[in-house]
């Protein structure tokens, strides 16, 4: 402003004004087109996902009762029911939980709050978010290597478990790190500003101001372990459990196992397939109460700066 | 100004900067500043924006160096301790000199969390000594009245002054001996304003104060001694009257004026 003096003249724009609004008649059309073209892709994917949900309902029906919940598993459809299989993936649950959340939110503790800005750890941030997107057969092979035959632990729950924790850690710490990254730092640099070490800033200001996000996350993570077949498959979990497990070094049977199974077993028992579907909606139960929990923790305990 | 040369008058004083240079990267920002900070006195440091005041009181808690690109040279003197020292633990030197924000930074706990929150750190757990500390640093920050019946309340919920008011408690409950404020009023209106300036006039009765503010006016109503800065350099340090009435630099003379900044 002060030093334009010369070139500050008013000049006439090259366009009259009528043709603008010549072109608001056609940016309003266009952007009702753009609404009904964003609201038919949203139909179709509710299409395919009310379809699914009707035939396994409707499979599931007559099928998905007490007894189907309470009773052992069997050769025979209609005295099967899937009492060690929940407990196989709550047991599962036992060892992936507080394996991931220890290592899981200890790296992003470290990766945010103490290591420095160096080359080293932005390759170990790319990393883990690559992690995050490998199949999770590989971790299954990574699994059945390390867990199964160097550690000896065969097809055990706790194979299985830190197999789990392994696939889903990548997705706890960077959830972690996003939600630590998320605390302002003026309240970090209050804590300092007093006295106080990294470790007590860590513990008194940034984990309870990121805990929300941390275990909304966590819980996420949680919800992909519980519904993952492909790496227990890969470890080895036997076809049929007759015994119920009771320790973490017990062979087991986990719900979406067990629905893999008896998929494929249709061919030979039709009634198979009406237990496979009665076992998703368990499955499937299961995953809405968690993602549940997740969104009332966020609700709860959202913290607004 | 030598410090040194005179004993006696070295046991006033509380800092002792020497040659003090400062690089954020490539850019410096601070450019052998020497000057120092006698005890008992507001010391007001003005001058326009990113001239490096602010900075320059960040050093003196070494909170500077939360950056990672900050490098420095020359020494600061905190009671003839050298603090870029190795054996200077910052954890005593920050408890020691206390800082408070140009935004109030209260935590999202309540109004008595907050005030503890230094004293807990240092490891008093008695409920009785913590609440007693807690009394006597809002009393203090002239905000005891006010929240005595709200201790338990989120510290949120009160209002911006109080809020800073309250930040001031926080740090005057780890009976800091400097206390460092970095444009404590520039969010704040002007009741508020007001009601800081009369508890830095209170507090200095008891503490070090150095204050960096974009008021003049302020500087002026608050300061005993007034350092003007300019792209990272001591310009003028003098009697607060001395540099308002008759400035000695011709810059500080177009600054005060209003003639830039």
């Amino acid at each position: 402003m002060a030093n334009g003096s010369g070139s500050g003249k008013y000049e006439k724009l090259a366009i009259e004004a009528p043709s603008f609004q010549k072109r608001t008649k056609r940016r309003i059309l266009l952007d009702k087109v753009a609404g009904k073209l964003f609201s038919l892709s949203i139909f179709f994917a509710l299409a395919v996902l009310c379809i699914l949900l009707y035939q396994i309902v409707s499979k599931s029906i007559g099928w998905l009762d007490f007894k189907f919940l309470t009773g052992n598993l069997s050769m025979d459809p209609y005295k099967a029911g899937i009492r060690g299989v929940i407990i196989g993936s709550v047991l599962l649950m036992v060892v992936v939980i507080p394996v991931t959340l220890l290592l899981g939110v200890s790296t992003a503790i470290y990766l945010e709050e103490y290591a420095g800005k160096s080359r080293l750890r932005s390759i170990i941030n790319t990393n883990i978010s690559n992690l995050a997107s490998v199949p999770s057969v590989i971790f299954g092979l990574l699994g059945l290597t390390v867990f199964g035959r160097l550690f000896n632990l065969g097809s055990s729950i706790l194979a299985g478990g830190l197999t789990l924790s392994l696939l889903v850690l990548p997705i706890v710490v960077v959830a972690s790190q996003e939600a630590i990254r998320a605390v302002p730092g003026f309240l970090r640099d209050a804590s300092y500003a007093i006295g106080a070490t990294k470790w007590t800033t860590v513990k008194k200001v940034v984990l309870p101001a990121s805990l929300p996000g941390i275990l909304t996350g966590s819980i996420l993570a949680m919800s992909r372990a519980i519904g993952e077949t492909a790496p227990l498959v890969v470890l080895g979990i036997p076809t049929l459990i007759l015994r119920i497990p009771n320790g973490l070094l017990d062979d087991f049977t986990a719900l979406p196992i067990q629905i893999y199974y008896w998929t494929l077993d249709t061919v030979l028992t039709a009634e198979y397939a009406n237990l496979a579907a009665a076992t998703i909606v368990v499955l499937l139960v299961l995953l809405f109460l968690m993602n549940s929990a997740a969104i009332i923790i966020r609700n709860k305990f959202q913290k607004r700066y | 100004m030598t410090s040194k040369a005179n004993d006696e008058r070295k046991s006033d004083i509380v800092y002792d900067v020497d040659n003090l240079n400062l690089w954020y990267g490539n850019d410096q920002a601070l450019r052998d500043v020497t000057l120092d900070i006698k005890r008992n006195e507001v010391t007001a440091i003005i001058g326009p924006s990113g001239c490096g005041k602010s900075t320059f009181i960040k050093t003196l808690n070494r909170m500077v160096e939360l950056i990672p690109i900050v490098r420095t040279s020359g020494e600061i003197y905190y009671h003839g301790n050298n603090i870029f020292e190795k054996t200077t633990r910052v954890e005593d030197l920050r408890t020691k000199v206390g800082m408070v924000f140009q935004k109030p930074n209260p935590f999202p706990k309540s109004v008595f969390e907050n005030v503890v929150y230094g004293p807990r750190i240092h490891g008093i757990k008695s409920r009785k000594v913590l609440e007693e500390i807690a009394e006597i640093s809002l009393k203090r920050a002239a905000l005891w009245d006010e929240v005595k019946d709200r201790l338990h309340d989120n510290a949120y919920g009160l209002s911006g002054g109080q809020q800073q008011r309250l930040c001031i408690a926080r740090v005057l409950a780890v009976e800091p001996e400097v206390v460092l404020m970095d444009e404590p009023t520039s969010a704040l209106d002007p009741i508020s304003t007001l009601k800081i300036e009369d508890l830095i006039h209170e507090l200095k009765q008891t503490y070090t104060i150095i204050i960096v503010t974009h008021n003049m006016q302020q500087a002026g109503r608050i300061s005993e001694k007034t350092a003007f800065f300019l792209n990272g350099e001591v310009i003028e340090y003098d009697r607060t009257e001395m540099i308002f009435s008759t400035p000695k630099d011709k810059r500080t003379e177009d600054y005060i004026t209003g003639r830039f900044g």
